[in-house]
């Protein structure tokens, strides 16, 4: 069985509306939205391909933590934890102005929100930018 | 967007996309519109056939160029002149609009003096562009009842970004193109969520729907709304933050859905920041060139694996529908960032975006009426302040979002890096259609890597006789600041004097190569103009 989910072109600014085909829990295809759409029934060669990257093999898929230099596979329990003691204890030493944060300008809007929420109320830095100046 | 939000109040594209085809004219500069905004190409194209006349300003003939009326093909950097000396012609052949200068702007006489000196001949040296064809361009421009114009990277990424764009809304302004469809200066966004990022308040010096961190009435409101205090100095930029990793005083960076080891200027400076940073939390779809050098690396779910919203260059906010599950054990970075705040100690107590929008809402005028049982149709375009607004296609109809207009005379600030002996070329990037930024999802697709498998440096025939190059051999390509090597492809598609390399390719990344002097206000890196030279490395690509 195949259905689609109407949903936006995760390529370009211009926003086009895709329609991602699902089979057996995998996107197998992307089709142009046709109603309410921007491109009304069109899409460049960039958004036909949108669902090709979701099922790489390249994908990560669970948290990733270094030690001595190589990566090693962990828990999110562990991995969060230790993100949370590190950053803890860096703003107790050294304040917000020791903070980065870069945001993502492929990230949807809530989580742009959530990113300059989480720099500005909880790490105490107006660090926070994104790449839109690329 | 800092040049258009001093003109006129906002930063963000006048029009919609739906309107391209209304227009009669068409000026689309710096931006290669058709590789990085195919849609958007594609209805210029259609505004052509319907007879609309199509202006391009690029130094490489692009897809657009090709099918333009006018073709002003200037040499990098060198953008302030030409606008200047089109607002030179249409002030000396008087058509300007009197009526929408008088009521609408303020400043047209300052504007009108310092313009004097930039005729179309001293332009014609500067840009090497003809002075009849800079003419021209100005008086079709001027002439059109509905004129557009569309700029994207190659006007925001110079060093003199913010006045370039305040030079184009001067013309904007001085021909009354503004406040109607089918006319405006509409900025192009990289990436599909430029526009959303920047509106939430990603930035260093504002919150929410550009509300300034330095406003304490701001702080107050979002002291209330978050219960902890704003820091009220402005934080840096990205370019910014790498200079204070390397230099120590950033100890810890948390990176989310970006790959700055390969799209940043200066590269090399990045990496040693990166390399040198107490701690580094990276959460990406892929293990990037970035997250290599990661303390922690947190899998994030790709689009379609969530629900959300994009807003779009034309302003529009659309709904992300989640197709599958998340892969594995990857979660929506919305997510991640919920549980590290918990374990901070920082309560969020989302179950699902659409609560997170309404805290937006709520916190935002220009968002104040989005909400996701809105949005299930075409999406709503910003500023939409209530529930009851339809949203808002173009903006400025009666008046600028900082009251007049403002006409500011822009001086020619030459690229930071000329040319000389050592390097006599001047180098630009971009992207190819292709590709999509540092090519983190494009380049796992077969297709697309089949069509442009690799770097590759544009030279023109001229140069690439002159240097001993010919198609296909290795070249090097070397600035002040690095070397990267790349196939040549000689062409005639680009200007005498200039190369061009796509930026998406980490093994050949442009940005070893470019500069990091910023655009003292937008805070733009200059990736767009260096100077280089290049040299045949004695092999043919496919060797070895
Ligand atoms: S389909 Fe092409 S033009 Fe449309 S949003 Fe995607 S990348 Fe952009």
């Amino acid at each position: 069985m195949t259905h689609y989910v109407k949903t936006v072109c995760p390529y370009c600014g211009c926003g086009c509306s895709i329609n991602l085909h699902v089979k057996n829990g995998r996107t197998v295809r992307t089709s142009p939205a046709v109603k309410d759409s921007i491109n009304k029934g069109t899409l460049c060669i960039k958004g036909m391909l949108a669902h090709e990257f979701v099922h790489s093999p390249e994908r990560l898929k669970t948290p990733l933590i270094k030690e001595n230099g190589v990566f090693r596979e962990a828990t999110w329990d562990e991995a969060l934890g230790i993100v949370a003691d590190r950053f803890r204890k860096i703003k107790e030493e050294s304040g917000g102005a020791a903070f980065g944060v870069l945001s993502s300008a492929r990230a949807a809007c809530e989580e742009n929100y959530l990113m300059s929420k989480l720099a500005r109320a909880v790490l105490a830095t107006n660090n926070i930018d994104h790449c839109a100046r690329l | 967007m800092a040049g258009l939000a001093k003109t006129m109040g906002a930063g963000a594209m006048t029009n919609s996309i739906e309107e391209i085809t209304e227009s009669q004219v068409l000026f689309v500069i710096g931006s290669n519109t058709t590789e990085q905004h195919p849609l958007i190409g594609s209805r210029v194209i259609e505004a052509v056939k319907n007879g609309a006349k199509l202006i391009v300003a690029d130094p490489r003939r692009t897809y657009l160029a090709e099918r333009a009326y006018i073709h002003l093909c200037l040499s990098p950097g060198t953008d302030v002149v030409l606008i200047n000396a089109m607002i030179n012609v249409i002030i000396e052949d008087g058509l300007f609009d009197e009526n929408f200068i008088e009521k609408r702007t303020e400043g047209f006489e300052v504007l009108k003096q310092d313009v004097l000196q930039w005729t179309p001949e001293r332009a014609e040296r500067i840009t090497g562009v003809k002075a009849e064809d800079i003419r021209r361009a100005a008086r079709i421009y001027a002439g059109a009842e509905r004129a557009m114009i569309l700029y994207c990277m190659g006007i925001t990424q110079h060093n003199c970004s913010t006045d370039n764009v305040i030079a184009l809304s001067n013309l904007v302004m001085l021909t009354g193109n503004v406040g109607r469809p089918g006319t405006g200066l509409c900025p192009l966004r990289g990436q599909n969520n430029v526009q959303g990022a920047c509106d939430m308040g990603a930035l260093p010096d504002v919150l929410t729907g550009y509300q300034k961190v330095t406003d304490p009435n701001v702080r107050e409101k979002f002291l209330r709304a978050w219960g902890a205090e704003i820091p009220d100095t402005p934080g840096l930029t990205v370019p910014e933050m790498f200079k204070a990793a390397e230099e120590g005083i950033i100890k810890a960076m948390y990176i989310i859905g970006e790959n700055p080891a390969v799209s940043e200027s200066h590269l090399s400076h990045v990496e040693k920041a990166l390399a040198g940073l107490e701690f580094l939390v990276v959460q990406d779809i892929f293990l990037t060139e970035t997250a290599r050098f990661a303390d922690v690396v947190l899998p994030a779910c790709s689009f379609a694996e969530k629900d959300g919203t994009f807003t779009t260059t034309d302003r529009r906010v659309q709904r992300l529908r989640k197709a599958v599950e998340p892969l594995g054990n990857s979660k929506p970075d919305w997510q991640i960032i919920v549980e590290l705040a918990a374990r901070m100690g920082y309560n969020m107590t989302y179950k699902h975006p659409s609560e997170i929008m309404d805290e937006i809402a709520s916190l935002t005028p220009s968002y104040g009426g989005i909400s996701y049982d809105r949005l299930e149709g075409p999406g709503i375009q910003v500023p939409c302040p209530h529930k009851d607004h339809p949203g808002t296609p173009y903006l400025h109809k009666d008046s600028f979002a900082r009251g007049k207009g403002k006409f500011i005379p822009v001086k020619y600030t030459p690229p930071a890096e000329k040319t000389d002996e050592e390097y006599p070329l001047v180098l630009t990037t971009g992207r190819v259609l292709y590709h999509y930024h540092t090519g983190t999802m494009t380049r796992k697709i077969d297709f697309l890597n089949k069509k442009c498998p690799g770097p590759f440096v544009e030279i023109n025939p001229v140069d690439a006789q002159k240097f001993g190059i010919s198609n296909g051999d290795v070249v090097y390509i070397k600035s002040r600041r690095g070397e990267i090597k790349a196939p040549a492809r000689v062409t005639e598609k680009i200007k005498q004097g200039v190369v061009f390399v796509p930026f998406h390719f980490a093994e050949a990344a442009a940005n070893y190569l470019t500069i990091d002097v910023l655009d003292p206000v937008a805070k733009t890196p200059q990736l767009k103009a260096c100077a280089v030279n290049i040299s045949a490395g004695g092999e043919k690509h496919g060797d070895n």
